[in-house]
């Protein structure tokens, strides 16, 4: 065990102030060249001509220091917090509120956050509250990871308490079904994240965190990777193309979180992501 | 893809003319209104009161802006998921509505009042904020300041990018489009 380390927590509001602008403006790389690779691939007029403006898009967004959508987000932050740490001057939940307050002010976002949801939907004029993740890890270090997660493709996503009896081929159905039933809602080309297992808690973060995946990666273990593969291909198969229009590029990539499940269960959430898959990380 | 030029507000033989998969540019005045503002759009034709805007011949553009940053016309302004829409849609169609920009699928109810009533539907790229806020050079609130990125605002737009969804003769592009990529049967 090593000594404990303070840590200030108005630095982590300043790195979420930070990570809420970056994420907002600048597309991450791994989604770029996909984007690029689509425009090449794509077999659609249309289709080339959507995937052209979003590369277009995304370069006036990092030059102008403009968003690269509108819509802005809810902030999820995941932070993982080294047991060895200290947090001095008030508490992490505070901190990253106000890290997401001074973004969504200074960064010129969108305030997406409304209260009362089946009532008055006023909004919270801030951005507040973030959706905070924390787990404890080994080490002195804080961890955290900003995604800002637009509307429209949440929107489209999916729990799915299936039982045990459907199988792989059942789930993976489901999970096509899903971007089938969203069509051109979500913004395709989209990114798909799903979790498998767990409770209806823990899949839907597991389908979120496999979001956090870079474009193009391989998942380590080679059974999943091919699950993944499977699943991309099937919804490449759908033609819904770029913005619905009709092309062969649907989704960008398909990611799979596992975990074990009840022997009663087989939960499967999809998490659905837009392109404008914006989310960045800092180490503290 | 040649685009075809089209100034608002729209005529019913400019609708007539458009067909789904057309790539448009449109120059002229769009109304910015989305959720909440449809809400009350919608709560005065039914208490029979004065509109904030002409419905007649008009484009509305589901869409709700970022801030501008100071010296900018406009924030970020992609089009928001239309569907949100549907339950309003038909009734500004019956009072004159003709354009509607936005993103994604539309119900039956709205594309048939399309056709009872020469309206258009045109998509915008969802998620292309920042290139579409380059099209838009004119932007003036002028109801619900209080709803913040949900106010009603006319904006002025020049050669802004859409192709035609749903046409007035009952085109569907999503429904084309897919079936003509599609290598499996839609569920």
């Amino acid at each position: 065990m090593g000594e404990v380390r303070d840590l200030d927590v108005r630095e982590i509001s300043a790195a979420v102030r930070e990570l809420c602008i970056t994420a907002n403006y600048d597309l991450p790389r791994d989604v770029y060249d996909a984007l690029v690779a689509a425009c090449a691939a794509e077999e659609s007029p249309v289709g080339r001509e959507v995937l052209g403006q979003l590369v277009e898009n995304a370069d006036i967004a990092a030059r102008d220091r403009v968003p690269i959508c509108q819509d802005t987000g809810f902030a999820v932050v995941f932070a993982e917090v080294g047991q060895d740490v200290h947090l001095v001057g008030g508490t992490l939940a505070d901190a990253v509120d106000e890290g997401v307050r001074q973004g969504y002010g200074d960064g010129y976002l969108r305030k997406s956050v409304a209260e009362e949801p089946a009532q008055a939907r006023r909004n919270t004029k801030d951005n507040t509250p973030a959706i905070l993740h924390t787990t404890l890890v080994p080490g002195d270090r804080v961890r955290l990871t900003m995604m800002a997660k637009g509307g429209g493709a949440e929107n489209m996503s999916s729990l799915n308490m299936l039982k045990p009896s459907q199988g792989w081929a059942g789930m993976s159905q489901a999970v096509v079904d899903t971007v089938s039933r969203a069509g051109s809602n979500p913004c395709p080309p989209v990114i798909i994240g799903v979790g498998i297992g767990g409770t209806i808690d823990e899949v839907t973060l597991l389908a979120k965190k496999a979001l956090l995946r870079d474009v193009g990666s391989t998942h380590p273990d080679p059974r999943v990777a091919a699950m993944e593969d499977e699943l991309l291909e099937r919804i490449n198969a759908l033609g819904i193309g770029p913005q619905g229009l009709g092309g062969r590029t649907t989704a960008l990539d398909v990611f799979i979180e596992e975990m074990p499940s009840h022997i009663a269960s087989m939960p499967m959430a999809v998490n659905v992501q837009c392109h404008a898959q914006r989310h960045k990380t800092v180490e503290l | 893809m040649a685009a075809r030029k089209i100034t608002t507000p729209l005529t019913d033989d400019v609708v007539r003319d458009l067909r789904a998969g057309d790539a448009v540019e449109i120059t002229g005045v769009v109304f910015q209104a989305r959720d909440a503002a449809h809400k009350r759009l919608v709560a005065l034709i039914e208490a029979g009161e004065e509109l904030p805007f002409e419905l007649q011949g008009a484009v509305v553009y589901y869409m709700g802006p970022s801030p501008a940053k100071p010296g900018d016309v406009i924030g970020s302004a992609g089009p928001t998921t239309s569907g949100r829409m549907d339950a309003y849609a038909p009734l500004l169609m019956r009072h004159g509505l003709k354009g509607m920009i936005g993103k994604g699928l539309r119900t039956q109810e709205v594309k048939d009042a399309m056709r009872e009533c020469t309206a258009v539907y045109f998509a915008a790229t969802g998620g292309a904020g920042a290139l579409l806020a380059q099209r838009i050079v004119g932007n003036e609130t002028i109801a619900y300041p209080e709803l913040g990125a949900e106010a009603i605002a006319r904006l002025v737009v020049k050669d802004f990018p859409a192709i035609v969804v749903n046409d007035c003769h009952g085109g569907d592009l999503y429904e084309e489009g897919r079936a003509r990529y599609a290598k499996v049967e839609a569920e």
